[in-house]
């Protein structure tokens, strides 16, 4: 069960390039496991770590500006490639609850509304303010607002079904088992020549 | 009149199973694939749950990204890869799941079983918890990848809450020159709408060059929807489609087969429908594509040299690809012919079929690899490894110098050990030169199978038509 976002207030830690992919965030090689715990310590894991595990100083993530910071801004197409959930998974186990960009790679935009991490899209004046310097901005998903350090606010898009799943929780494996009237007619009513594949 | 209909809203049309007031549609899933990476987490859930598979007989399962490439006979060394497939074979089997387990003479790359054993038809919903499920698409399914809550919601339900994306038409006309192939024509895509450019999209590919591809080749097109942004890329199927699934072991058969291919023949997009988005592309203008940087879309044609950040007005866009030349270790305004590399690498869900083991190995008949490059060529499924032996291609690489190996994802994604050091080159048919996907430090050439068999056996960044003569 995903938790619940309402609003909060956070500083913000910054990333400013484009593009950031899914094997950047958490590398493959991290994906072997069969369960969801231990993937934040592996995020951003090239980019945080020298060859001989060591911190890199110079990581943003390794900061202690950084610490406690629930809100990442990234560049443009946050979240591309790979379809891994392992992503929003490493991210939310970080601390992070939300991601600011002008846009996201679609799969990773659909994992992350049902991990309890909010991908808010905002314009490109906003976006270029808020990667001037780190900040503290308020989110409220409630109202689909972000309120900026000036006191300025933008308003993100985001969907009615995945607003209320976030705000209250809500499962969406548990809303489609609701439907077992309509699926089971369509299954009825399907063609059978789609149904072949009783493999041996 | 009824409104004309792309082939993408039809898709979509025939698959509503609810429009739920204030939420997405259900839409109903005709083939889902699983393999041992996405879907371990989706099947605790089912336990957690006390939830069953509902419909085992439409889902197919094959190991393929944390398999080892290595002789069969062998165990697999890492141990926490081994406890993957493990537990992977062990869920299918919970769940009553038909799969193609590690030892199975069906294994392979999930988006290569699929159309080889016949399950994917034109028409289906198909997903898999794989950003390459697009690949399917070149059957005029509708086929794209889901995360693992997602695996988890199409195995209680065979259903998922969808939002209709915008369709992206591609259209490419012309003949393609020599030594210039499908994986060239997606890369020049990619280079010239970015990876972002179908975010939000389905791109149906059309035109005739698209026509006049193989299925295999329409595949490789689909594949790299993803590293243009799309979910989801298609071709509406013709009789190239219908030639290449009669007789696969899975495709319908008699008379259900003629009531398939009928209801296949009114899938094609109607005449005046509307796109969201359109791109028109001169195949006949094409070059051999490859790219220098660290995402698919930082492409160029070979000839082309490598683009100079200062030359970039936006400063995030500059930065980006100042880094992306670092991590490269490149120099703007060089060309990338010529550039020495360490290895090869031959395969991946992208171009690891028949028809891309032939090229490579016409190219390398007769002739040796350069002694100071790797060269590995991972067949994309066991049946393909068995074709191409009874080939004798086999034989071809191996006298070229070249490893024969074991079907699986390798070194596309560096999950089984197969490899780059860090600071090595490669250029590789696969589909993702991020920072580090093949291997920690490792740096990626994306080209296709003909490019990287051209440099194979120079060691350097080489245009293949200097070979072809």
């Amino acid at each position: 069960m995903p938790e619940k976002i309402i609003a909060f207030e956070s500083k913000t830690v910054l990333l400013p390039v484009d593009n950031i992919d899914t094997d950047q965030i958490i590398p493959a090689r991290f994906l072997k496991t069969i369960s969801k715990d231990g993937l934040g310590d592996q995020l951003f894991f090239d980019w945080r770590y020298e060859a001989d595990g060591s911190p890199k100083a110079d990581f943003v993530l390794n900061t202690e500006a950084a610490k406690g910071c629930a809100v990442l801004v990234a560049g443009d197409n946050f979240g591309c490639g790979s379809s891994r959930e392992h992503a929003p998974w490493a991210l939310t186990q970080f601390g992070f609850k939300a991601i600011i960009s002008t846009s996201f790679a679609d799969i990773f935009r659909n994992n992350s509304l049902k991990n309890g991490l909010l991908p808010i899209i905002v314009p490109k004046e906003a976006h270029e303010k808020l990667l001037g310097a780190p900040s503290t901005v308020k989110v409220d998903l409630e109202a689909r607002t972000l309120t900026l350090e000036d006191g300025t606010s933008v308003e993100f898009p985001i969907d009615d079904f995945s607003r209320m799943c976030l705000l209250e929780g809500i499962d969406e494996l548990g809303f489609i088992l609701k439907h077992e009237e309509q699926i089971a007619a369509y299954e009825a009513r399907r063609d059978s020549t789609l149904d072949t594949r009783a493999l041996a | 009149m009824t409104t004309p209909r792309t082939i993408i809203q039809k898709l979509w049309d025939a698959h509503v199973v609810a429009e739920p007031s204030g939420a997405p549609a259900l839409l109903f899933i005709d083939l889902h694939l699983v393999h041992e990476v996405t879907s371990p987490q989706a099947f605790a859930g089912l336990r957690a749950r006390g939830l069953k598979v509902r419909r085992p007989d439409l889902t197919l399962g094959t190991c393929d990204h944390s398999t080892p490439t290595t002789p069969r006979e062998l165990p697999i060394i890492d141990p926490i890869a081994r406890a993957q497939v493990e537990q992977f074979e062990k869920n299918c089997t919970e769940f009553g799941i038909p799969h193609f387990g590690f030892q199975s003479e069906r294994q392979g790359i999930v988006h290569v079983i699929g159309p080889e054993n016949g399950v994917t038809q034109p028409g289906m919903t198909v997903v898999c918890g794989d950003s390459h499920t697009a690949t399917h698409g070149a059957f005029g399914a509708l086929a794209f990848g889901i995360g693992t809550s997602e695996v988890e919601m199409v195995l209680a339900t065979q259903c998922l809450p969808q939002r209709k994306s915008k369709s992206f038409a591609v259209h490419v006309n012309g003949a393609l020159k020599s030594g210039v192939t499908a994986k060239d024509i997606i890369l020049a895509l990619i280079a010239r709408i970015g990876v972002g450019g179908g975010t939000g999209c389905v791109f149906e590919f059309t035109g005739s060059t698209i026509r006049a591809l193989s299925m295999e080749e329409r595949m490789t097109v689909c594949n790299m929807s993803i590293e243009g942004g799309a979910r989801a890329g298609l071709v509406a199927p013709d009789d190239t489609t219908y030639e290449f699934l009669a007789g696969k072991p899975l495709a319908p058969k008699g008379a259900d087969w003629d009531r398939a291919v009928a209801r296949w023949r009114t899938l094609p997009t109607d005449g005046g429908a509307a796109y969201d988005k359109e791109i028109s592309i001169d195949a006949a203008a094409l070059e051999p594509m490859i790219t220098f940087g660290t995402n698919p879309g930082q492409g160029i044609g070979i000839s082309q040299p490598i683009p100079d950040p200062g030359g970039v007005a936006d400063a995030v866009e500059r930065e980006t690809l100042r880094k992306a030349l670092q991590y490269m270790g490149l120099e703007a305004g060089k060309p990338l012919l010529g550039q020495p590399i360490n290895v090869v690498f031959i395969g991946s869900c992208t171009n690891s079929r028949m028809s891309d083991l032939r090229a490579a190995a016409e190219v390398l008949k007769g002739r040796k690899v350069n002694e100071n490059v790797r060269v590995m060529v991972v067949p994309g499924s066991q049946p393909i490894k068995k074709q191409a032996e009874a080939e004798g291609l086999h034989e071809i690489f191996k006298a070229a110098g070249a490893e024969w190996r074991e079907a699986g994802c390798s070194m596309c994604i560096a999950m089984n050990g197969d490899q780059l050091k860090p600071g090595e080159y490669s250029v590789s048919t696969s589909n993702r030169n991020f920072e580090g996907r093949q291997g920690k430090g490792g740096r990626t050439f994306l080209a296709s199978p003909l490019t990287a068999a051209a440099s194979a056996l120079t060691g350097k960044v080489t245009d293949i038509r200097t070979i072809l003569g």
